[in-house]
């Protein structure tokens, strides 16, 4: 065999764009990846690598450009024919591969069951040699024991590993991991990596989907960063992570002069004490005060979300204390939280705050209606008016009161679901992802009410991984990595490329 | 483009109009049945004109209706009650105890009901709500523990007046006039039955959509991570939703009760289906596409005047129920495929 840098590639990506309705998820993307390496696809969530992983497994057929395999370019792809060609993908979901009620040993032959010359008569007698085969292909040393088990009594972490046997049994020429370490632990991750560096030393190329960093650096010989459904960066050994964290959040050349005048608060509204935002990471002291936004940027799996259901009682801290305006503040469900004037705008609009077929005026009175409704019967009036107040305050364009908030636009929904707690006074609020999905027009309209609220003595707290979001409306900057606040600083003591130099540092 | 090619008279015309056809059939669909079916049978069917006729069929139609309504609330929160006719089955059997075995007035009866039937509601929220059990088996599994538990007590036998008792004395008791008068008396010109329909249905609209409890209901129905993230109990108001259903169905028992005048143990076995299929009959009225209160009560009536017209016209009865599958089926059929609002029904199984 000829050395990696005379092969040929064994898959090519020319000018590939994908669209859903008039929404772009990839534009003119084009890649090659070769024999004998690993190249690793990095992107903040919606930048497009699933669309990618989805396209070359044949998931979506229909996608502009071309792929080739072997400089041949492949037509009508479908699964089936992505497999054929060698291309072969691990998904993140291992329930999406996994065939409960099944024995291990089915699970690691499946590919083979449907295939004509297995035959007619099925037994687990007739299908353990091959089991074993594969199985010992990872090294993986399962008993004949095990290979009869259920497989739902493998761990999570040997589920994954059954699943990449069963691709690698099919010899690819191409093999798609997707996050395949999120269910491992150390020792597992290790032996997943040694795996992946003798498949590469037999000749397998390998398209490596992670978003930490720490991962690739070791494992990775390329990487491509994929932003906005576009290539940002393609860099080869050795990788400098601070242009990778650009390339990923965004390189918007920042110095549209900051219109916000930074507010500093002084009282500490919120204390939270020895909190651990992830099982083995060490405890945290973070104060949040009254009168500033305060903004927590870290990329995904940092702990901004546990954070916020921590405040807000929707998954409470296992460890630690927090204190409301000095007084103790436990909150062991979102309806204690609700009650002390500590609220959220989850991350995920449409599965933890939008109600279908629910009109404004519904969506906004739902938290406060033992208030609008004092002895049972809710007073209309005054859920027209509070519908009315959060469409004037926030500038939603809507027929009324009574327009559903799902024929309302992305931008227009957030607006609706942040409305719906300003109308309620909070003391504390805390937005996770606030702008994902949401239009400029929007995103500029919510800031400035956040500002507004924080000026009037709440104090405010956005969770972000883009760092202009959090430089565009915030006073105050925690940049979390794995659980750990890295640096608390005032915006105007610090830089973009500070921020970003933090994020990126592995941890 | 699309609007240009839009301008020619005819398709203007033509695409509004199939599309108003739709929705009408979606809003009044079930309705336009209800009352074709109605003047259908009086103009073919003598018996059917007369005014005894209009009130049996209401008549019919109540103890279907309260059934159906509780499971409706069911229904909004998400869920399904499969326990109803159980209950209501238990009823007849617990009212007929207490009159005839233990010689208590007939108000006591009514309570001892009542309690029960919260009792089953507070068991199924139990099941559902603290054991995560799937809400279509957990009332499955009560609906047969109930049906047994009641033939426990009566050693599977019916309760009448003067039946021997295990010590062998008689039942001295008996069903007393003002139980009785629960399904024959009247109000005015009203049997009381359809009263207490007319009163439930009223009262159960205004609960499901006037009252705070009621809108969180829905809440739950439509998102109950969304309506646990408003700061809302969802496991409590989950539970009063099987609470309500239970006491529902034991108020359709005691309906039932009255009415047979005895404590029959086959009582209660066919209400189930019946209920199930008005309360999703009554989905699809007004297009609303959601479980509702007046649209579960229009169900019944329905039901009831298919299976009195058919009764009349001497189809025999199990024919009785492939008509009553085809309606609920063109039901569906008006929710599920012509209504652009997505129909909820959720059932975790």
């Amino acid at each position: 065999m000829d050395g990696p840098a005379t092969q040929k590639a064994v898959v090519s990506l020319a000018d590939v764009s994908m669209a859903f309705g008039t929404n772009r998820v990839l534009s003119g993307v084009s890649m090659e990846v070769f024999p004998a390496t690993v190249k690793a696809l990095i992107g903040a969530n919606g930048a497009g690598k699933s669309t990618l992983i989805k396209i070359l497994s044949g998931v979506y057929p229909e996608h502009g450009g071309e792929i080739r395999v072997d400089g041949k370019p492949v037509r009508a792809n479908s699964p089936r024919l992505a497999r054929a060609l060698g291309i072969h993908t691990v998904h993140q979901k291992i329930a999406d591969g996994v065939i409960p009620g099944l024995s291990v040993a089915e699970n690691l032959v499946f590919d083979n069951l449907a295939l004509p010359s297995f035959g007619a008569r099925f037994s687990l007698a007739k299908i353990l040699p091959r089991a074993r085969q594969i199985a010992a292909r990872l090294e993986l040393g399962w008993s004949d024991e095990i290979l009869r088990r259920d497989v739902f009594q493998l761990g999570i972490a040997d589920q994954q590993l059954l699943l990449l046997a069963r691709a690698l049994d099919q010899e690819p020429r191409m093999l798609i991991l997707d996050e395949p370490t999120s269910a491992l632990s150390m020792a597992e991750v290790e032996r997943l990596f040694d795996v992946i560096r003798s498949l590469r030393q037999d000749g397998v190329a390998v398209l490596y989907v992670s978003h930490h960093l720490s991962e690739i650096d070791t494992l990775a010989d390329s990487l491509v960063v994929l932003r906005d459904g576009k290539i940002r960066l393609e860099q080869s050994r050795p990788f400098g992570w601070n242009d990778v964290v650009r390339a990923m959040l965004g390189e918007q050349v920042l110095d549209e002069e900051r219109t916000i005048v930074e507010q500093r608060g002084t009282q500490v509204r919120l204390a939270l004490r020895g909190v651990r935002l992830h099982e083995n990471r060490p405890p945290q002291d973070i104060d949040f005060r009254a009168g500033e936004v305060t903004g927590v940027i870290g990329l995904l799996g940092a702990g901004k979300s546990e954070l916020a259901k921590g405040v807000f009682g929707a998954t409470p801290f296992t460890v630690g204390t927090m204190t409301l305006d000095g007084a103790a503040f436990t909150p062991r469900n979102p309806g204690d939280a609700v009650k002390r004037g500590v609220f959220l705008v989850p991350e995920d609009r449409s599965a933890e705050a939008l109600l279908p077929g629910w009109s404004i005026a519904r969506s906004v009175s739902l938290p406060f209606l033992s208030s609008l409704a004092p002895r049972g019967l809710v007073r209309q009036g005054a859920e027209s008016r509070r519908g009315r107040w959060v469409i004037d305050e926030l500038e939603v364009v809507a027929t009324g009161e009574g327009h559903l908030v799902d024929e309302l636009s992305g931008g227009n929904q957030q607006r609706v679901v942040v409305g719906r707690w300003l109308a309620g006074k909070p003391r504390v609020l805390v937005l996770d992802e606030p702008f994902r999905g949401v239009d400029i027009g929007a995103r500029a309209g919510i800031s400035h009410k956040l500002r507004d609220l924080a000026a009037d003595g709440a104090a405010v707290i956005v969770n972000s991984s883009d760092v202009d979001e959090i430089l565009q409306g915030c006073d105050r900057i925690l940049v979390l990595v794995d659980g750990v606040v890295r640096s608390d600083t005032y915006i105007s003591e610090t830089t973009r490329d500070q921020i970003i130099e933090r994020m990126s540092e592995i941890a | 483009m699309e609007a240009r090619i839009g301008k020619t008279p005819a398709a203007e015309a033509s695409v509004p109009m199939a599309e108003q056809v739709r929705e009408f059939v979606v809003r009044y669909g079930v309705i336009a049945i209800t009352i074709f079916l109605i003047v259908f049978f009086v103009a073919t069917e003598d018996t059917f004109r007369k005014s005894t006729t209009l009130l049996s069929v209401l008549k019919y139609a109540s103890v279907i209706a309260i059934g159906g309504l509780g499971v409706t609330t069911a229904m909004v929160v998400g869920g399904i009650d499969l326990s109803i006719g159980g209950v209501a089955g238990m009823a007849v059997t617990i009212s007929a105890m207490t009159m005839v075995i233990y010689n208590q007035i007939g108000i006591i009866a009514i309570v001892a009901v009542l309690i029960s039937g919260a009792f089953v509601g507070l068991v199924n929220a139990f099941l559902i709500v603290r054991l995560r059990i799937p809400d279509m088996l957990a009332t499955l599994a009560v609906m047969f523990v109930v049906q047994g538990a009641k033939l426990i007590f009566v050693n599977g036998q019916s309760v009448s007046s003067g039946m021997p008792l295990p010590d062998g004395s008689f039942a001295i008791g008996h069903f007393t006039p003002e139980f009785l008068a629960i399904d024959a008396g009247f109000v005015g010109p009203i049997p009381m039955p359809v009263m207490i329909l007319i009163v439930i249905t009223l009262a159960m609209w205004v609960f499901l959509t006037r009252t705070r409890w009621g809108r969180i209901l829905y809440a739950i129905g439509a998102n109950p991570e969304a309506t646990r993230l408003a700061g809302i109990s969802v496991s409590r108001y989950r539970a009063l939703a099987y609470v309500v259903a239970g006491l529902l169905a034991a108020v359709a028992g005691l309906i039932l009760s009255s009415r047979i005048g005895q404590g029959d143990i086959s009582a209660g076995n066919s209400l189930l289906l019946d209920s199930v299929a008005v309360a999703l009959v009554g989905m699809s009225v007004m297009g609303l596409n959601l479980p509702n209160a007046w649209g579960t009560t229009l169900g019944a009536i329905l039901l009831g005047t298919l299976v009195t017209g058919l009764t009349i016209a001497a189809v025999p009865y199990y024919a009785q129920d492939v008509v009553k599958g085809l309606v609920l089926v063109v039901a569906l059929i008006f929710s599920f495929t012509l209504s652009r609002k997505k129909a909820r029904y959720v059932s975790a199984v």
